[in-house]
């Protein structure tokens, strides 16, 4: 189909691909990139689903910033507000961190929401869906507590406060209550050990479990596919008719053939 | 990456030129440290030893492309897949017995491992959980029938964040013993701090020496009991819930007399008090969190508290 390439085109193209084939056979890496960002999605997509993404990147940048910032924080209760205020007012682009880091974490929050409404309302968790809804439900869960610990950071006035009373809030849950809230605040008052409890429950065990959470929940994304809208013309759940496999160099994608491909690469 | 027909790896052919690669980095390292010209030379070695590395590995890809692709490849003796194998549903019994072994030492290794981690991480929030007594000053220092506002480290080890406040108020003496009246400022809805509902006289500030630290003493005349900033809640001078989101009244410290100085010891909370003053009588319950009801039905769903 394509035209016939001089030998000197192809030399040049193996020797710019040989680093990716050197890869490829020794880890089957690219190749299995290659399914994650060419696999096929329905055809009539949209920017709703572009929610979980978002969702994703908010969380990247929070990683990032989060690594940032622990370069210059103290988590010690006579320092951890002063270290706060040097990264905003002293460092170099300190405000500009912080502030991604902040106000990214309500973004993060936000976006998540979003794309659970997106999920519900597009009837995404049906079956067989309903594990990766319960995962994203869990994801939704964790990144709250995230956000619980993280505000606790600062160790400002409405920090302590906010933290004294979500605790107190967590106490108030029957039975289990009082002992949780003792857990949080680790013993029976708020004591100097819960600003490192809450920092390392902050960028230790929740970022841990929410990494964990996401591979899982991109995992099921991936062998189940996406969803198509609910004004789809298309029947749910059609096989797409079997094709051999197009010739692929490396990462770069195949053009795409003009007539009876169902389906198109996702972003 | 076009699909190899052969499963043969490709070896990249023989070369030397790698040791002098390697010893031209080492020099521009060294060089680095030592002088510029070793530098430069360093960096002329990774570069002309790099290039006839290069030309090999080229010309080792050359070579395997131009082999032609229809030599077959010399065939293994074919084995009988059967041999060594065990029959369909047979089991070594030394095959169960590793297994069961890997599994049972893997599980008592991660036990070892993880139970004094969960116990370190769990049981400090629930052991030595004792409270400590404070020396809020002379009883003098607290004029009969008026509220105090008393400000003091809790626990001085533990510095600031064991700050708290106390609404004491003397109730004179009843029958030779004495009375007093010691509120915890801590709101029985979600623990914010209650405010007076009335003045608080500042210019009568008194420091009051307590062992190492200072306690700070504050005249107040909270006319309209205690307030609570956070979501309204509204106590009496007796701590008694008027209004607002509040379970249950204000918790109280205990309190002794030593020496003529009045002693704070842990607190306990209040459903209500009857009456006021020294003949108040106080609904006493264990000490329970913020929110969390101590008498009525509600009481139910906190049949246990951790260790106050």
């Amino acid at each position: 189909m394509a035209r016939k390439k001089s030998a000197r085109r192809q030399k040049l193209e193996r020797t710019a691909l040989y680093p990716l084939d050197w890869l490829e056979e020794r880890s089957g890496l690219i190749g299995g990139v290659r399914y994650f960002l060419f696999r096929k999605v329905p055809g009539d997509t949209n920017w709703f689903h572009t929610l979980g993404s978002a969702t994703l990147t908010a969380f990247l940048v929070q990683l990032v910033t989060g690594v940032i910032l622990a370069f210059y924080y103290q988590p010690d209760p006579q320092t951890a507000h002063a270290s706060i205020e040097h990264i905003t007012n002293d460092i170099t682009l300190g405000w500009l961190v912080r502030g991604m880091h902040r106000w990214g974490a309500s973004v993060f929050i936000i976006l998540m929401f979003l794309h659970m409404g997106r999920v519900f309302l597009f009837g995404a968790y049906k079956y067989p869906r309903e594990l990766n809804w319960i995962v994203g439900v869990l994801l939704l869960a964790t990144g709250l507590f995230e956000g619980l610990t993280g505000y606790l950071l600062p160790y400002d006035q409405t920090a302590y406060w906010a933290t004294v009373v979500a605790i107190n809030i967590n106490g108030t849950a029957p039975f289990v209550g009082p002992f949780l809230a003792s857990l949080l605040r680790g013993g029976a008052e708020i004591g100097p050990d819960v600003l490192a409890r809450f920092y390392s429950l902050h960028m230790l065990l929740v970022p841990g479990a929410l990494i964990g959470l996401i591979g899982l929940h991109l995992y099921l994304v991936v062998r189940l596919g996406v969803t198509s809208p609910p004004w789809s013309p298309e029947a749910a759940g059609r096989e797409p008719e079997a094709e051999p496999p197009p010739p692929r160099s490396g990462l770069v994608q195949p053009r795409p053939r003009a007539s009876g491909v169902r389906g198109r690469p996702a972003e | 990456m076009e699909p190899r027909g052969d499963e043969q790896p490709k070896l990249p052919p023989p070369s030397l030129w790698p040791v002098g690669f390697a010893v031209g980095v080492v020099c521009l390292l060294v060089g680095l440290v030592v002088s510029w010209v070793a530098v430069a030379i360093g960096a002329g070695l990774v570069l002309i030893f790099g290039f006839l590395w290069a030309r090999d590995v080229v010309a080792g890809q050359r070579e395997v492309a131009a082999l032609p692709p229809e030599e077959p490849a010399p065939q293994a003796p074919a084995v009988p897949a059967h041999v060594g194998e065990p029959e369909p549903g047979e089991r070594f019994p030394r095959n169960k017995f590793l297994e069961a072994a890997t599994l049972g030492l893997g599980g008592i290794i991660g036990g070892i491992v993880t139970v004094p981690a969960i116990g370190f991480a769990v049981l400090p929030s629930f052991l030595k959980q004792h409270g400590h007594e404070v020396d809020v000053g002379p009883v003098s220092d607290f004029p009969e029938g008026q509220f105090v506002v008393a400000t003091f480290l809790r626990n001085p080890s533990q510095g600031e964040i064991s700050r708290r406040t106390a609404y004491i108020r003397n109730n004179g003496a009843v029958k030779g013993k004495p009375s007093f009246t010691c509120i915890s400022n801590r709101c029985a809805h979600l623990g914010c701090p209650v405010q007076p509902g009335g003045p608080v006289f500042d210019d009568k500030t008194k420091h009051v020496k307590s062992g190492k630290t200072e306690v700070t003493l504050i005249p107040a005349l909270p006319a309209a009991g205690f307030i609570c900033p956070c979501h309204g809640g509204a106590y009496d001078q007796e701590g008694n819930r008027t209004a607002g989101p509040p379970v249950r009244g204000l918790d109280r410290y205990e309190f002794s007399i030593v020496d003529g100085r009045l002693i704070l010891g842990n607190t306990y909370s209040v459903a209500s008090v009857e009456g006021s003053g020294a003949s108040a009588k106080i609904h006493r319950y264990e000490l329970a969190g913020p929110g969390q009801h101590v008498d009525g039905p509600e009481a139910w769903l906190y049949p246990l508290q951790p260790p106050h």
